[in-house]
């Protein structure tokens, strides 16, 4: 039984963050959905850690680049979402920071890193914030599916 | 009760109009003429002054086409992220300019974005005049 534990810590290791509570993919909040999926897709809660959303929920006034504030019930009830959802790994930028980009995560990182750096730049991804470039089903959750045509997609 | 019917659908549309609040296009435009009015009282919206408004740009990296194209009864995309936009034209989506809560959140923040300050009346009653002159 033993041998199987480090196979075991592998395998979670690969998942983002060991998912969220319970491993299931988070109850879809509507507020949540349609606030956060306007200009980009609604990036799943257990892919950052609970103070990263909080510092994101924060910030909303300058949200990269663009101007994401809404009103004051909204933010907390979408903030309670992604908290109640978000991934259990602590995470920590070089600055001591929790981190705001899914991007800089490990776990994206090592989940992309035989993509290179043309396909990023392409016109039809233009940033790697765009999931549903390659991952068709993104907007529901479902990042199997990779039109690109290589097997992969989250493990 | 001689013209029961008239006036049950009086009711009715009150009703409906209680509840649900619907908003049209122009219910819009009224409403930031108005506005505009309050400091100029002999202010008229002028459909291509919001086209030109739209399409320039103010002080930033984006003009309103950025994301929305210059054409605003065709889909549009996110600068930064991709994302597709619908279109903004009532006349291609039908459910652009219905909803007050939606239209003050995006105009506030877009405006933000595009011209680091908020829109006056006057420009927000320009550029929705120009959106209901789409075809």
């Amino acid at each position: 039984m033993t041998r199987w534990i480090p196979v075991t810590m592998f395998l979670l290791s690969a998942s983002p963050a060991f998912a969220a509570a319970g491993g299931q993919k988070a109850q879809a909040s509507p507020v949540w959905r349609e606030e956060c999926s306007s200009c980009h897709v609604a990036y799943p809660p257990r892919l950052l850690p609970a103070d990263s959303w909080r510092a994101v929920m924060a910030g909303l006034k300058t949200h990269f680049g663009t101007d994401a504030s809404v009103d004051a019930k909204t933010a907390s009830d979408i903030e309670r979402f992604l908290v109640a959802n978000a991934g259990m790994r602590p995470l920590r930028s070089m600055d001591g920071t929790p981190p705001l980009r899914i991007t800089t995560t490990p776990w994206f990182l090592r989940e992309h890193d035989e993509v290179p750096a043309s396909t990023w730049k392409s016109a039809k991804v233009k940033s790697a914030s765009n999931c549903t470039a390659c991952h068709a089903g993104a907007e529901g959750d479902n990042f199997s599916d990779d039109s690109s045509g290589r097997s992969g997609g989250r493990r | 009760m001689k013209h029961p019917v008239p006036v049950v659908i009086a009711i009715v549309t009150l009703y409906m109009a209680s509840v649900t609040s619907a908003l049209a296009p122009r219910d819009f435009l009224s409403r930031f003429e108005t506005a505009a009015r309050a400091s100029d009282p002999a202010f008229t919206p002028v459909a291509a002054r919001g086209a030109v408004f739209f399409k320039a740009r103010h002080g930033t990296d984006w003009s309103c086409s950025s994301c929305h194209t210059d054409n605003p009864a065709a889909v549009g995309r996110h600068a930064a992220t991709g994302k597709v936009i619908q279109p903004l034209a009532p006349a291609a989506r039908p459910d652009r300019l219905t909803d007050s809560a939606k239209v003050d959140k995006w105009f506030r923040r877009n405006c933000s974005d595009v011209l680091n300050r908020e829109c006056t009346p006057r420009e927000k009653a320009d550029v929705v005049a120009w959106l209901l002159t789409i075809r």
